[in-house]
């Protein structure tokens, strides 16, 4: 029995340890997401927050993260109170990014987790923007709009 | 050549793919697609009855014409009695459809409005990020008058009204969505329109032609107004008429405004599902072992590490693709699968197999491209031999994999008497064919629910059906072992790249011949690359005259060239198919390369050589070039130093790209730092679906471009498997873009695919002039 925290919520599930979180999470708890896009950290279409830090959730197993705070996708834009989440949630609709849409979920993850983190008061660019969004692949190429919509969401926090 | 569906009409189609295939009486179709449609928003909960739908349906609302439909499939299930054609498309139960009327042009099938006023409208496309599910509800909401913020869309399935209506079978392909249904879905808007004012008519006890509608209310003269939600009833009853008066363009308020998507928020926070998110009660999931070389029989098969693995139910031998043996592992889960297939022990015979290697190929199609083969254009070339300047070049274009984010799967719930299948398809009518005959079943006990695609690129409209066709084998399959559970088959990105079914590589050969002035004597051309379209129903009519029409288009025009044009379709045991933008991803390269050389040898300027040949005969050429060049500020702007323009015009579906290329070296590699578009797709019926598409297209076209992207087999066996040696660009490549649309009246044209096969020549040319080499590899080196 392996224990999950998830978005706040404790889930008990059985399965092998070596299962990773991204199978976990939609398989076994029914959160789809999370996008399966390669199992092995090239693409960040399974990216989640590990204590609050992006983290490739396809190469992650259960048995690493055990009572761990993680959230996905639905936890982060969920949150009403999630000031940076909200900001990355509005700034991708209102620039209108998703294509096809598989990928965003990983580049919302990665862009929040990114936005969060940097020093505050510091100028950003378009290279710092590439930098932390390099792990996320979108093959429909709507790289232009996501770098928008990043600048966007800082303005709106800041 | 635009699109290589072009080469079809309807009849030629509804020959070769519809017919039988899913024929006109298929209400239970309508019924199950209803139902699910009303499931919850991952697709995945369990149909709904009929009779709850019936009940749903009368207390939330109402569906615009389709519960005659559903009330004469009830009637008919409860005395038993087949219900006709008519029926099934919304002639019975007291809302008298127009005979003359189609399936795809009764709004019964495509309008949707419940009492809340919520209008929703069904899509004949699959969606895979271009926008459609979005661009088609616009039209038909714009003779309908409704309430924009009130529009939803869903997808479509196999039954008839959702074929192309042009080509009579379900295919979403060649940028044909918006081209195809724009009059259908006007029409269709107009239609519904005239049912909600004669409602309104009748209530009023006011002549119909003394009412108008705006967004989603019918307005008396009077001033008294009725909300489409309150009318949808009443409407239903209202006989469907089959002449409508369209809308004057000039009163357009939703077409040619940019709009954002309706499913923005949706893939914004995690709540989208897409067919690999599809849930059923019970179901089990199968990954498959394929043999490493296409076509490879199993020599012998040890399972019993995999049976051991917790989760597994069961290892299963089926016949795999193109006479291939194959080994799926079901379980309950992905993770259990894919661990139960890394514990197999399989020894693969490889000794009976045609084993490819890239770089012996390359050697054989040089080979084959000393001789003509079989003619597209016909010139004499004889001038070519003695011209005092000469341009002989061969351009090499790399087998390429499609990589769509999402990982092909299906899902399959098979019972005795029918089968449902949830897929993202480009064709479901054809995926309904290859069903049925695995299943055993007739068409008409097929349902295909399509669901959104996370990309495709052409992968998901494949002719053979592979992917569907393994989900039904592995399903009878368990029940020969006892298992009759739903089944959701996940191909990992490994199986996907490896899996086959990519862009063609091609080798290109031209010798051009000019006199001592640069005046053109002879172009010689040979192209040698695998046929697509063999081997497929597509082959009987569109391989003319032993030429693939899909390899050549994109050659010649609109230049008016000397062009000698021969092709070779070696046989190669690699599958092969579309993909984004099809020929054009390499004859683009080539001819707008070519075009620049010879612009070059002349003296030239590349705009102004490429400006004088289209002049008045091609305006649409003409003003997408225009437009790039005045908005790029082309030969006006100073470009950064080791900077240089290229310039490149391509029409392909029927929509003119121009792009301005600023390229530049950096540490020994090219590098493109922005791209301006002008972009000629008639009338843009919603810019910012324009804007997206193209930008993302061009994205696509630098992806040939940069090291990295190239499928290369060895021993048969396809040497990359991941992202991590298939390198698609990443944010760090994308150039600074801008893209212009040259404004029009004209019926539009389609927009997925054109963006990208320009992007690329453009980059070479910009390259060209900056360092004088001419890059004729793809993708690009200049070591």
């Amino acid at each position: 029995m392996s224990t999950l925290n998830v978005n706040g919520q404790i889930h008990e599930i059985q399965v092998d340890p070596s299962t990773p979180v991204l199978w976990a999470l939609r398989d076994n708890l029914g959160m789809s997401g999370t996008k399966f896009g390669c199992g092995m950290a090239m693409c960040g279409a399974c990216t989640i927050h590990l204590n609050g830090q992006a983290v490739r959730s396809c190469v992650l197993p259960v048995s690493a993260v055990e009572g761990q705070a993680i959230t996905t996708i639905e936890g982060a834009v969920g949150k009403a109170d999630d000031r940076v989440a909200r900001a990355v949630h509005e700034a991708w609709v209102k620039h209108d990014v998703a294509q096809c849409g598989y990928c965003q979920s990983g580049q919302i993850m990665s862009a929040i987790s990114f936005l969060r983190t940097r020093p505050a008061g510091e100028k950003l660019t378009v290279e710092a923007i590439d930098a932390a969004m390099a792990g996320n692949i979108c093959r429909c190429g709507t790289y232009a709009r996501i770098r928008a919509a990043v600048l966007d969401a800082a303005a709106n926090i800041a | 050549m635009t699109s290589p569906f072009d080469h079809l009409n309807a009849d030629a189609l509804a020959s070769i793919a519809m017919p039988g295939a899913v024929p006109q009486d298929m209400p239970p179709m309508l019924a199950r697609r209803l139902a699910v449609e009303h499931g919850s928003a991952d697709g995945g909960s369990p149909p709904l009855s009929r009779r709850h739908f019936l009940k749903l349906g009368v207390g939330g609302g109402f569906a615009l014409g389709l519960m005659p439909v559903l009330a004469a499939e009830e009637k008919a299930a409860d005395t038993g009695a087949k219900p006709a054609a008519a029926q099934a498309s919304g002639a019975a139960g007291g809302a008298p459809a127009a005979a003359g009327l189609k399936p795809f042009e009764q709004p019964s099938a495509f309008v949707r409005i419940d009492a809340e006023g919520i209008v929703t409208v069904v899509i004949n496309r699959l969606d895979f990020g271009q926008g459609v599910q979005t661009g088609l509800p616009l039209i038909l909401a714009e003779e309908l008058d409704a309430d924009w913020s009130k529009v939803r869309s869903t997808h479509g399935s196999n039954a008839p009204a959702y074929a192309d209506p042009l080509f009579g079978m379900h295919l979403t392909g060649g940028s044909t969505a918006i081209k195809n249904s724009y009059a259908q879905y006007r029409e269709l808007g107009a239609r519904a329109r005239a049912m909600l004012v004669a409602a309104a008519a009748e209530r009023w006890n006011a002549p119909a032609a003394s009412l108008s509608t705006a967004e989603g209310f019918v307005v008396a003269p009077d001033g008294r107004r009725a909300g489409y939600g309150e009318l949808a009833e009443a409407a239903m009853r209202q006989p469907v008429p089959e002449k409508v008066t369209l809308k004057d363009p000039a009163r357009f308020r939703l077409i040619g405004k940019p709009t954002g998507r309706l499913d923005a928020a949706a893939k914004s926070s995690g709540r989208q599902a897409y067919g690999i998110d599809t849930r059923l009660p019970g179901m089990l999931t199968a990954v498959v072992a394929h043999p490493p070389v296409f076509g490879a029989k199993l020599l012998s098969l040890d399972d019993s590490a995999a049976k051991a693995v917790a989760g597994v139910k069961a290892v299963l031998r089926i016949a795999g693709d193109r006479g291939a043996d194959a080994v799926a592992i079901v379980a309950e889960g992905y993770w259990p699968a894919k661990m139960g297939r890394d514990a197999l022990k399989l020894q693969w015979d490889l000794a009976n197999v045609e084993k490819v290697d890239s770089q012996a190929q390359l050697a054989q199609y040089r080979e084959l491209a000393k001789q003509p083969g079989p003619r597209r254009f016909k010139a004499d070339v004889a001038a070519i031999d003695g011209a005092a300047k000469r341009i002989d070049a061969e351009f090499v274009f790399p087998y390429l994999a499609h990589a769509s984010m999402e990982p092909l799967n299906c899902t399959l719930q098979w019972q005795d008497d029918r089968a449902e299948l949830w897929v993202g398809t480009q064709m479901p009518g054809i995926e309904t064919m290859a069903a049925a005959k695995e299943l055993g079943l007739a068409p008409n006990q097929i349902a295909v629910h399509v669901q959104m695609a996370g990309g495709g690129f052409g992968r998901r409209g494949t002719p053979s059906s592979d992917v569907v066709i393994e989900t039904c084998r592995i399903a009878k399959a368990m029940r020969g072992a006892g298992l009759r559970q739903p089944v959701r088959l996940v191909w990992s990105r490994e199986d996907d790249m490896k899996g086959g079914y990519y862009r063609p590589m091609h080798l290109h050969t031209a010798r051009i011949g000019l006199d001592a002035d640069g005046k053109l004597l002879g172009w010689d051309h040979v192209i040698v690359g695998q046929s697509i379209l063999a081997g497929t129903f597509f082959e009987a009519r569109m391989v003319r005259n032993g030429v693939d029409m899909t390899m050549i288009e994109g050659m010649k025009e609109p230049y008016d060239l000397p062009l000698n044009l021969t092709t070779h379709h070696p046989k190669v045991n690699v599958p092969v198919l579309w993909w984004r933008s099809v020929g054009s991803t390499h004859t683009a390269f080539v001819m707008e390369t070519l075009i620049d050389e010879i612009a070059s040898a002349q003296g030239k300027d590349p705009v102004a050589w490429r400006l004088a040949q289209f002049g008045d005969a091609h305006p649409r050429h003409r003003d997408a070039l225009k437009l790039a060049v005045e908005a790029s500020g082309y030969g006006k702007r100073e470009l950064p130093a080791g900077r240089a323009w290229g310039v490149a015009v391509h029409e392909s579906f029927s929509t003119v790209v121009a792009i301005i290329a600023e390229a530049s070296v950096v540490n020994g590699q090219p590098v493109l730092h922005k791209a301006t578009a002008g972009v000629h797709c008639n009338r843009a019926v919603n810019p910012k679906s324009v804007e997206a598409q193209i930008q993302g297209a061009m994205l696509m076209g630098l992806s040939m471009c940069l090291p990295g992207v190239a499928i290369t087999l060895k021993d048969g066996q396809v040497e990359q498997g991941n992202f991590d040696t298939y390198q698609v660009p990443r944010i760090t490549a994308m150039p600074e873009v801008a893209v212009h649309i040259v404004p029009s009246t004209e019926p539009p044209t389609g927009i997925g695919e054109p963006g990208l096969p320009p992007l690329a020549p453009a980059f070479a040319n910009a390259i060209a002039k900056a360092t004088g080499k001419r890059l004729r590899v793809l993708p690009f080196s200049l070591a």
